[in-house]
């Protein structure tokens, strides 16, 4: 059975989704990745997304799973990459991923999960890409 | 006035069909020189429609169409089921709206990314669901 | 038509061409400029090659039928040609029309017959009327689709993404957003967000005369979207009476960034970038 690779980076884990998801593909990333947070302890969940055409309200919601998953084991995660195409359609469809973090690219979302977790005090529930707050 | 131009018609029952459908109508779109974003919306549109065709109905086909009206192109896309039939269709096109424990932004969600949307439906007949997507707008 | 005319026609093609010629040559909206007499001519006697070869037959009503597509297809072309060198209509109107008159001139010299005269002129009448109409259909499509082109080029150059600083785009949008337009804004910015990899987007509408519901339900989209990719998206230059209107019409921006300039967006960006302007050469103490 097809399964996408999870890979362990210090305390995070970077998944990268080549193919399109096909639903049973995409449960089966949902079971794996809460296993692994769980059994690795990781702070921190990276998922590219950037050669992924098509996310429908199946995908979206798989993705929304991960995030509060993830979340509820201590562990944030950000979607890095998303196509514009993808974007707009997804906002079409009625679904915006609150709750999920995203950034442009696996750099600037790495930089976004270490300043989450450095900075646990943040609030977690914006969409916030950027470095972090502007009290400085 | 809307002109078909070619016709295609295409059996899901499995999940491979769904993979084989969707590369049909990507293929299609790109035939009449969709734009990426209206592809995506296309696709994702039909990626809802056929998820609830396997998921309530156990399959069943798929007509594709090229259509013309004017100077502008679009695909159409025919859902045809033998399932139980939508009891509520107006609930049912309500955002939030589901009985199989989705988020309920199938059917409202995919109105909005196409151009036109048609449901009919019959309990215990089966369901029809029409859309489509013109290349430009 | 009777076979007599058409050998008739078919024998002095010559003299309805030269006839024609004169009549072209010396009718006022002749236009050196934009056609030269040899080419005037190449596409008179095309036409009348195609036009007289088809008068055997007696469909002279039914344009559509495959028999007269070459010489629709001729005509066509003229048209639209015309229609997109700058002609006038009257102009390319006169073109079939003077061919009418050449004809019907050539027709009263040679049929005795008035009776035959009679009944070859309307046949002739009605075939070139039905031809001056296919004439100006194609011509005007001709002009509309100069119009589209245009239509897409206004659309295209009027939402040009700026780069102002290294991980900042602003899009400064001058004129009505309409639905076609928000949809070219916001593909030409989040496409430029991924290839340039900025993490802020400044939208600024200081051009925009109104803002209705339907332009802020756009602009909440585009913002959407932009963060869905995870970028940030401002919007500047907002007006007291848009402040107005849209709280007038309870639409909802508080969950977007709103600036009243694009220096002040600016100013904003560069705070959330910690980046810092300072005046050089002055020396604090």
């Amino acid at each position: 059975m097809d399964k996408i690779p999870i890979l362990r980076m210090g305390a995070f884990l970077l998944v990268s989704i080549q193919v399109d998801l096909y639903d049973r593909l995409a449960l089966n990333l949902e079971a794996d990745l809460v296993q692994m947070v769980n059994k690795t302890s990781a702070k921190g969940v990276l998922i590219d997304i950037s050669a992924v055409s098509i996310v429908d309200s199946f995908m979206g919601r798989i993705i929304g799973n991960i995030a509060s998953m993830s979340k509820i084991l201590d562990a944030q995660t950000v979607v890095v990459g998303m196509q514009p195409a993808v974007a707009i359609t997804l906002i079409e469809l009625g679904l915006p991923l609150k709750g999920v973090h995203t950034a442009l690219d696996m750099e600037k979302g790495m930089r976004l999960l270490r300043s989450m977790i450095d900075d646990p005090e943040e609030d977690a529930d914006e969409d916030q890409t950027i470095d972090d707050s502007i009290t400085e | 006035m809307t002109l078909s131009l070619s016709k295609d018609t295409i059996k899901v029952s499995k999940e491979q069909d769904v993979v084989f459908l969707k590369n049909r109508v990507k293929e299609t779109a790109v035939k009449i020189k969709m734009g990426l974003v209206n592809q995506t919306r296309l696709l994702t549109a039909c990626s809802e429609l056929v998820r609830n065709m396997m998921r309530y109905a156990d399959g069943g086909m798929c007509l594709i169409e090229i259509v013309s009206s004017g100077r502008n192109n679009g695909v159409r896309l025919t859902f045809t089921d033998k399932g139980p039939g939508i009891p509520d269709i107006v609930a049912a096109m309500r955002d939030g709206f589901s009985t199989g424990k989705s988020l309920g932004l199938g059917l409202p969600g995919t109105k909005r990314l196409v151009n036109e949307f048609d449901i009919k439906s019959k309990v215990g007949e089966g369901t029809v669901v029409t859309i489509l997507k013109w290349a430009n707008g | 038509m009777s076979q007599k005319t058409y050998q008739l026609l078919q024998n002095k093609k010559k003299n309805i061409l030269e006839l024609w010629m004169k009549n072209q040559l010396t009718d006022e909206g002749l236009r050196e400029d934009l056609i030269s007499n040899d080419e005037l001519r190449n596409q008179s006697e095309e036409l009348i090659e195609a036009l007289v070869g088809n008068l055997s037959g007696n469909n002279f009503t039914n344009l559509e039928s495959d028999e007269w597509s070459p010489v629709i297809e001729i005509l066509g072309g003229i048209a639209i040609t015309r229609a997109r060198q700058g002609f006038s209509p009257r102009e390319t109107g006169n073109f079939v029309f003077l061919l009418k008159e050449a004809i019907l001139e050539v027709l009263q010299q040679e049929l005795e017959d008035p009776k035959a005269l009679f009944a070859e002129s309307q046949k002739i009448n009605r075939l070139m009327d039905n031809l001056s109409v296919v004439t100006f259909e194609t011509f005007i499509k001709g002009r509309e689709e100069v119009i589209l082109r245009q239509t897409d080029e206004i659309t295209e150059i009027s939402t040009p993404v700026i780069r102002v600083w290294e991980g900042i785009l602003a899009l400064p949008i001058i004129g009505t957003l309409d639905s076609a337009r928000t949809q070219v804004v916001m593909e030409n910015l989040l496409q430029e967000i991924v290839e340039t990899g900025s993490s802020i987007a400044i939208l600024d509408i200081s051009g925009v005369p109104a803002v209705d519901s339907l332009v802020a339900q756009h602009l909440i989209k585009t913002v959407s979207a932009t963060r869905l990719m995870g970028a940030e998206c401002i919007i500047s230059g907002i007006r007291p009476e848009i402040a107005q209107t849209v709280v007038h019409l309870g639409i909802d921006l508080s969950n977007i960034i709103t600036k009243a300039t694009l220096a002040s967006a600016l100013a904003y960006s560069f705070k959330i970038m910690r980046l810092e302007v300072k005046k050089i050469g002055t020396v604090s103490k």
